[in-house]
């Protein structure tokens, strides 16, 4: 057990001082802090014209451009990007060791190879909760900070739900946790790609290449789709977003967070049983 | 002696490509076995199956005894190795590097450890610099620190002269000796620089296409086999009658006017010298090829 914490503790150490771990942080504040710019400019006409189209049905009194709505907005935006920026770390740790080199020493150490994939797996995970950590903390504090906090008017395709502030920071929450689920997901499938292929752009660009096109059989409404859409990991990675329905649809989210783990068991599964079986020759 | 090494009927192939044929290899503990083959012959493909980095299709390998498949955590502990060109995190210092393999052999290395694992590689006063700035020669002594950390009873070099400096590969060289003679590490050594093989092994295999060709004593080997022998001396015209009348006459291949060349035994120059003193015949300079060489390009057939 030791000697499996001290190469989880390695991978933390090459992790934390590899400096593309730190461009994930960087962007996510870049990107938090461009849309709270905008909105802080914009924010009003821009709702006042959503709004708009509700004037007839009922009147919005208060501050609906509060930190709350600009958090959901900034997580619906982040959607395509925050796999990138997992993949773009987790798809790198065993085949950027493979092409430099490095992983001939790593497994000339007397840990095992099981251990290895998950120890790399585990600072993923780590790095992956992290980079949640500090979108946390730029899309909901700051967006708070700057903003206020006040009821959600969250935007899905039921229509438009009001989630008042006093029932909201429990749904935040949970739908980090589902988040951090999802991310784990992306950085599982990041390690097996990683195990599989000798270089380190490869799996990166496969990753992104694979949510790609589950995003866009997600996103079309067509009979021969919907039969595989269940099956993807892309259709319950969205489910974080119905923590913020009402009623809350809590068998599908419990469905999907079971999807979502079974996806993360099959793939690190699949990262140890290939990489046990590896020859490394370069 | 027990064995170190043990490799019976390996055998590996990568789909039709047979890199190893049923390799039978024996290395004996307190040994420094030099492992020789030209490009292609298998032999880093054997090293890697050593080190478990590459699984074998068929046959089995056993170090100090036990089953490497079955065993692999705890025969590691034992085995220090370079295989090929080492490869290092560049971004971080020579110290966290050889850090992070001390953490993963659970080994606490005081300050006063490391400065002596630095000492004795050639790399002190560099061990806080990054390995990105590091030259291939300091990457394999860094590398050589790496293969010793955690002071094992195997040690595996794959090419470990390659990017050394005149002094490094001296260096390396002594280290191997005394790492041998005073510390009783079995070393099994590849190199393409094969006086450095016939200066420090005791016995070799040479491996071609996958298999072995020879595997021996250096010195019993390389005693069947004939020298390309260059003497020079002082008064040619002389010597030339006196080696006409000789045993050695017939082993003479060419003669210039102050050299005369032979292809004979080595066991042969000590006799012929005292011949020619005898004969009060001045010898300027005796030199003969590196036997290993004509030897390893005769029996590879390269």
């Amino acid at each position: 057990m030791n000697e499996f914490f001290a190469i989880v503790k390695n991978e933390l150490i090459k992790t934390i001082r590899r400096p593309r771990s730190y461009i994930g942080f960087g962007v996510i504040a870049f990107i938090c802090l461009m849309l709270q710019g905008a909105f802080y400019q914009d924010g009003k006409e821009l709702l006042s014209t959503v709004t708009a189209q509700f004037d007839n049905i009922f009147n919005v009194q208060g501050n609906i451009l509060n930190g709350n709505l600009i958090c959901y907005i900034v997580l619906q935006t982040l959607i395509v990007q925050m796999p990138m920026l997992v993949a773009f770390v987790t798809g790198d740790q065993v085949s950027g060791e493979t092409s430099t080199g490095s992983i001939r020493f790593l497994l000339t150490t007397p840990a095992s190879r099981t251990n290895i994939v998950v120890a790399k797996w585990l600072s993923g995970l780590v790095y992956t909760l992290l980079l949640l950590l500090v979108l946390g903390i730029f899309a909901l504090f700051v967006s708070r900070a700057i903003f206020g906090v006040g009821d959600l008017m969250a935007m899905n395709s039921e229509g438009l739900t009001i989630i008042r502030a006093d029932d909201i920071n429990w749904r935040w929450g949970y739908a980090f946790l589902i988040a951090f689920l999802s991310l784990s997901v992306v950085a599982s499938l990041s390690t097996l790609l990683s195990c599989i292929m000798d270089n380190s752009i490869t799996p990166i660009v496969t990753v992104m290449a694979i949510i790609i096109i589950f995003t866009i059989i997600g996103m079309f409404d067509m009979k021969s789709f919907d039969v595989i859409k269940p099956f993807l990991f892309t259709t319950h990675m969205i489910s974080w977003r119905s923590l913020f329905e009402d009623p809350l649809p809590v068998d599908n989210i419990v469905a999907s967070c079971a999807i979502l783990f079974l996806h993360v068991v099959i793939f690190l599964g699949a990262a140890i049983f290939y990489f046990k079986r590896k020859d490394i020759t370069n | 002696m027990s064995s170190a090494i043990l490799l019976e009927h390996v055998t590996k192939n990568f789909n039709d490509f047979t890199a190893v044929n049923g390799l039978n290899v024996e290395v004996k503990a307190g040994d420094i076995y030099g492992f020789l083959g030209p490009n292609g012959s298998g032999k880093s493909t054997t090293l890697r199956m050593i080190m478990a980095l590459i699984k074998p299709t068929s046959g089995s390998i056993k170090l100090f005894g036990e089953s490497l498949q079955e065993n692999r955590g705890q025969i590691m502990r034992k085995v220090g190795c370079i295989i090929e060109k080492p490869d290092f995190y560049g971004y971080l210092s020579a110290k966290e590097n050889m850090k992070l393999f001390a953490r993963a052999h659970l080994l606490n290395y005081s300050a006063a450890q490391y400065d002596a694992l630095f000492s004795l590689v050639g790399l002190k006063g560099r061990e806080e610099d990054k390995v990105k700035t590091f030259s291939h020669g300091m990457k394999q002594r860094l590398g050589i620190a790496q293969a010793l950390i955690h002071d094992p009873e195997l040690i595996i070099l794959d090419e470990p002269n390659t990017g050394l400096d005149p002094q490094g590969i001296i260096d390396l060289r002594n280290l191997i000796l005394t790492l041998n003679k005073e510390r009783g590490k079995t070393i099994l050594f590849s190199s393409h620089i094969l006086s450095e093989v016939q200066e420090i092994c005791s016995n070799m295999v040479v491996i071609n296409k996958g298999k072995v060709v020879v595997q021996g004593g250096v010195s019993e080997l390389l005693s069947q086999e004939n020298l390309t022998v260059k003497l020079e001396v002082v008064n040619p015209e002389e010597a030339s009658v006196v080696l006409q009348q000789s045993k050695w006459a017939g082993m003479m291949e060419s003669q210039d006017e102050t050299y005369f060349v032979f292809n004979m035994g080595k066991a042969e120059i000590p006799a012929m010298i005292d011949y020619l003193s005898q004969h009060r015949i001045g010898i300027e300079r005796i030199d003969y090829r590196n036997q290993l060489e004509d030897y390893f390009l005769k029996i590879t057939n390269v």
